[in-house]
């Protein structure tokens, strides 16, 4: 461990690289977090089948390369592919669960998830697998410093995305529809929303942002059937630590998580990155907790 | 009347669950096998799977098996383990108890072999696996279990005298390793400390990666600043796939590249150059110059396979296909196919296949097949390693990227 | 109609219990695997059920029963069944030890948040264990054989199971009649007029996580004993498996009954074990379909449905 930190002042490029490649492994975290801040915020659902979404859509982008379309092309069909997947989903399950207890559409989507992961290996084969989007790597001071182009595309778009759902939360009819049913649904269906239509558009939406991010995540590393699970778990933890509904704290959660676990592996060894992550995150809440009981306590 | 609804559902499901066993069948000798159909090792798995279907069908294909005068055709029961090993002591004695299976094949890794086989020991059941060879399977003393397979430590030891042999002061040599945290390729990585040590060579990087982890940018960084001579890494499929796309995105140079899985994560087909110069541990290569009756030459082999599922033949099917075509010799010499007298034969079990010559030792592991090491050259698996078997020579060192 | 009570379903299930494994002798294994999941379910539904405090963490108590008897069997160098004694009292005092630290911590926090929080314990355990050499890391653990006749290591293990079950079943039953009971409900139903009335909150969630880890304590080491060899993230900390199914199977059989969890366990274990048999790289298609249904169309679980079908005929009669 101690070796490890010695090697950032021995080579200060690589401290660099090492948060820089986390930032951009955190900008597609960030994409798959904002689908499930909305869904969790409007649907009031935690929505677990998050990862399989954005396995799908790496499916999709895999199978329009094999037969023969540019993988940038990839991006938006994925995006387009997963929208309607997202409805269909809405339209066959979750639709049932949107007023029930949070815990019920927990384990709803869980259910949803193993059939999906166990449907991808019997439909795509349980091979990995990988797209080359050919674009090459990014070299910063003298080569210490690489950045894959495909992460820094991800990242524009992370970036990108995030201030457009930003503007249409605020601006767009539907956006300001869908903040509405998020604060009180029963005021927006007396107000003449059509909730139901609102529910099914933001989990399309949710879809679709998992789409552009399995897209992605196929271009820069590798997909296969089981590997929704960690997607899953990191958007999950983006969103805890920013809170529903904070497209910008989304994207600076994504980011931040990205770079530190990079780092956290990095320090102290791969094997031990997922569980600093996790006991970071219990830590937060524990921390958060306590400082709201002081609060009560201030308040009596 | 609620809790009477409540006693008859406990006992309807009893029942319905009772009436699942089944019946047994003259004239087939049933194989019991678990595989990974589901979870982190179903690609294998199905490799595995295909590999024991193959021979299977072959075998029933020229009459089936003849034991003292009388013809059986062989049938293989499976069972889906879930790539886990929480599965393995429902699943023997289904197959044992249930089915009424007397012969085992073996399932994909080393865990669930680890589970199984002291099960198999009790109810002496001959077991032949294909695919789960961690070295402590065979320091346990069991007598029922037998791998066709060279021992997992073994993988990339070849790799480790390679490099000592093409380097000209092997204690100068700076090893950096990283294994994914599972059974397997915790095993390999033992076999490689081992080597390394006596060659006085220097381990500068030794990462376990989690199974979950799909990026390895972490420890690539530090590669790319402890510049070391030698890079291995073990992670199944999913480690094969993500260091060589990794090391090309961030341009690390390396002199040697082993790694493991790399046949079945088709690393050639998919990556076409940037898969150049990688080494690759194998138990089995199609250019091998091994033969036998029932598939021709290991050549054969490969393209029969490629026919039947429509991709090239990866060395865990060949071995799966060896493991079938050990138990039908066995069977036949013994003359019966009572366990024990099955196990004995098994033991005395001397061919050659396809796959390479069979012959167990008193552990039960296979002596007499050595594991080869492959090169991605021009988008082909040539084997470099060990002298004896190569039909090039190794490339090497590989040059960097800013001259590919 | 005669009125079928309590005592008669459970003299019923006890005659299964001792009955099933020489009446069924190819499933013992299995039915050792059913009476785990009614610890599973019954100690899942102390918190979720009885307290409404929704745990996706409690198999971080069966994790460290498994590792405990692992590594007390492995390094104690007693004979088999002291070792395995002597590993199932420390697992379930170390369980309990934890409950106590983690409860101290995380039972403060509420609602969504502690369900998130003990899934982030529940995975930090399995990542930790499986970066430390000491308990074998990656590579997991194997135990000792067990040295009784052949067919014999089943029989003890379904027993031993059935007794644990049975004395679960029994502790729970016997709690949910006392005060403590009622303060459980108190704390689901509304947990600041159960502070007000003064009951200390804290102390009661404490100890009922501290019964569950107790019971998942010693079912760890008996488990780990049974499957013959531990991973640390598909066996002893399998939250993608095991951890799920408490949760499902307490809401499938009805949260917050006796009964419930019990029943949930015996029809979820079974229809998995069938799909596992017949639907050979289907089952987990089918598994994912059944509990979108169970949780969409059953959310008040099988007891529930029943009491509401009962209500619905008290009235129309």
């Amino acid at each position: 461990m101690l070796d490890n930190l010695l090697l950032f002042f021995q080579y200060p490029p690589l401290a660099i690289d090492v948060i820089l490649n986390g930032l951009l492994i955190g900008a597609i975290f960030a994409l798959a977090a904002y689908g499930m801040a909305l869904v969790w915020g409007v649907l009031n659902i935690v929505n677990v089948v998050q990862g399989e979404l954005v396995v799908l859509g790496g499916y999709v982008t895999f199978l329009l390369v094999q037969s023969g379309m540019p993988p940038l092309l990839g991006l938006p069909v994925s995006a387009v592919v997963m929208f309607c997947v997202g409805w269909l989903i809405y339209r066959a399950v979750i639709f049932r669960v949107v007023d029930k207890d949070i815990f019920i559409s927990i384990l709803a989507t869980f259910g949803l998830s193993i059939l999906i992961q166990q449907l991808a290996n019997l439909l795509f084969g349980s091979e990995v697998r990988t797209v080359d989007a050919e674009l090459g790597s990014l070299h910063l001071l003298g080569g210490t410093v690489t950045l894959a182009w495909i992460k820094i595309l991800a990242f524009g778009l992370a970036l990108v995305a995030g201030a457009v759902l930003w503007l249409f939360l605020r601006h767009a009819r539907l956006g300001q529809a869908i903040r509405a049913t998020a604060q009180n649904p029963r005021a927006a269906r007396i107000l003449g929303i059509d909730t139901d239509r609102v529910y099914a558009m933001t989990y399309a939406l949710n879809a679709a942002l998992c789409g552009a991010a399995g897209s992605l995540a196929v271009m820069a590393w590798t997909i296969h059937p089981y590997v929704g699970l960690p997607y899953t778990v990191r958007s999950f933890m983006v969103v805890v630590v920013a809170g529903v509904g904070n497209v910008a704290g989304v994207i600076a959660a994504g980011l931040g998580l990205g770079a530190l676990e990079n780092a956290a592996g990095f320090i102290f060894g791969v094997e031990f990155q997922i569980a600093f992550v996790f006991a970071l995150m219990v830590a937060i809440l524990v921390w958060r907790n306590a400082r709201a009981a002081r609060k009560r306590s201030h308040l009596q | 009347m609620m809790k009477g609804f409540v006693t008859g559902l406990f006992l309807g499901v009893a029942l319905v669950w009772a009436g699942a066993a089944s019946a047994d069948e003259a004239g087939t000798i049933r194989l019991g096998a678990a595989v990974s159909l589901t979870g982190k090792y179903s690609s294998n798995g199905a490799f595995t799977r295909n590999g024991y279907d193959l021979a299977v069908k072959r075998i029933n294909e020229e009459g089936g098996v003849t034991v003292a005068g009388k013809t059986y055709k062989l049938e293989v029961v499976y069972y889906d383990d879930e790539s886990t090993p929480a599965r393995g002591a429902q699943l023997v004695e289904r197959l044992i108890q249930q089915d009424g299976v007397k012969y085992l094949l073996g399932p994909y890794s080393s865990g669930l072999t680890e589970a199984i086989a002291p099960v198999t020991e009790k109810y002496g059941v001959p077991m032949v696996e294909a695919n789960g060879a961690a070295v402590s399977l065979f320091r346990k003393g069991y007598r029922y279990l037998f791998a066709v397979l060279s021992t997992t430590d073994q993988y990339l030891r070849g790799a480790v005298e390679l490099a000592a042999n093409v380097n000209e002061d092997p204690s100068k040599l700076r090893v950096a390793m990283a294994f994914e945290n599972d059974p397997f390729s915790q095993d390999v990585r033992e076999g490689v400390m081992e080597d390394a040590a006596k060659f006085g060579m220097k381990i500068v990087i030794d990462d376990k990666l989690p199974p979950e982890l799909n990026d390895m940018s972490a420890t690539l960084s530090k590669a790319k600043v402890l510049k070391p001579d030698l890079l291995l890494v073990s992670g199944h499929d999913k480690g094969a796939a993500l260091v060589v796309r990794q090391l090309a995105d961030q341009r690390v140079d390396v002199p040697m590249l082993a790694i493991t899985h790399c046949d079945s994560a088709q690393i050639a087909e998919k990556f076409g150059k940037i898969a150049e110069y990688t080494l690759c541990a194998a138990q089995w290569a199609s250019t091998l110059k091994y033969s036998d009756a029932l598939f021709g030459s290991a050549a054969d082999y490969a393209t029969l396979y490629e026919e039947t599922y429509g991709h090239a033949a990866p060395y865990q099917a060949a071995e799966s296909s060896a493991a079938v075509q050990v138990f039908a010799d066995a069977f036949e010499r013994a003359g019966s196919l009572e366990p024990d007298a099955v196990r004995d034969a098994l033991a005395e079990t001397d061919i050659k296949t396809f796959y390479g010559p069979v012959k167990f030792d008193e552990t039960g592991k296979n002596m007499s097949k050595p594991t080869v090491l492959f090169q991605v050259q021009d988008g082909k698996y040539v084997v470099v390693y060990p002298q004896a078997f190569a039909e090039a020579e190794v490339r090497w060192p590989t040059p960097s990227w800013s001259a590919r | 109609m005669s009125r079928v009570n309590d005592w008669h379903i459970m003299a019923a299930l006890a005659l299964f219990g001792i009955a099933a494994p020489f009446l069924l002798p190819g499933l013992v294994t299995q039915l050792a695997f059913l009476w785990l999941m009614v610890v599973f379910a019954l100690t899942w539904d102390m918190l979720g059920g009885r307290m409404g405090y929704n745990s996706f963490g409690n198999i971080v108590f069966f994790g460290i029963g498994c590792y405990a008897a692992a590594v007390l069997q492995r390094d104690a160098g007693l004979p088999y069944f002291e070792g395995l004694a002597l590993g199932l009292a420390v697992g379930a005092v170390l369980a309990v030890l934890a409950a106590i630290v983690f409860g101290a911590a995380l039972l403060g926090i509420r609602g969504h948040y502690f369900a998130i929080g003990t899934l982030g314990l529940g995975i930090a355990a399995g990542e930790i264990a499986s970066g430390w050499r000491y308990v074998g890391a990656g590579s997991g653990l194997a135990l000792p054989l067990y040295p009784g006749d052949l067919g014999s290591r089943e029989f003890f293990f379904c027993y031993s199971l059935f007794a644990l079950a049975a004395l679960c079943f029994l502790t729970c039953r016997w709690l949910y009649g006392t005060r403590f009971g009622l303060a459980l409900n108190a704390i689901r139903d509304d947990q600041d007029k159960a502070d007000a009335m003064g009951l200390r909150t804290t102390r009661i969630k404490i100890f009922a996580w501290s019964v569950s880890a107790f019971f998942l304590g010693i079912s760890g080491g008996l488990a780990a004993n049974m499957i013959g060899f531990i991973d640390p993230r598909d066996v002893a900390f399998a939250g993608a498996t095991f951890g799920v199914w408490m949760v499902l199977m307490a809401i499938l059989g009805g949260k917050g009954t006796l009964w419930g969890p019990v029943l949930g366990a015996f029809v979820f274990h079974v229809t998995q074990e069938l799909f596992w048999t017949y639907l050979l790289g289907w089952q987990r298609v089918a598994l994912g379909l059944l509990i979108v249904v169970i949780v969409v169309f059953f959310p008040q679980g099988i007891m529930g449905w029943l009491a509401e079908r009962r209500e619905r005929r008290g009235t129309a009669a």
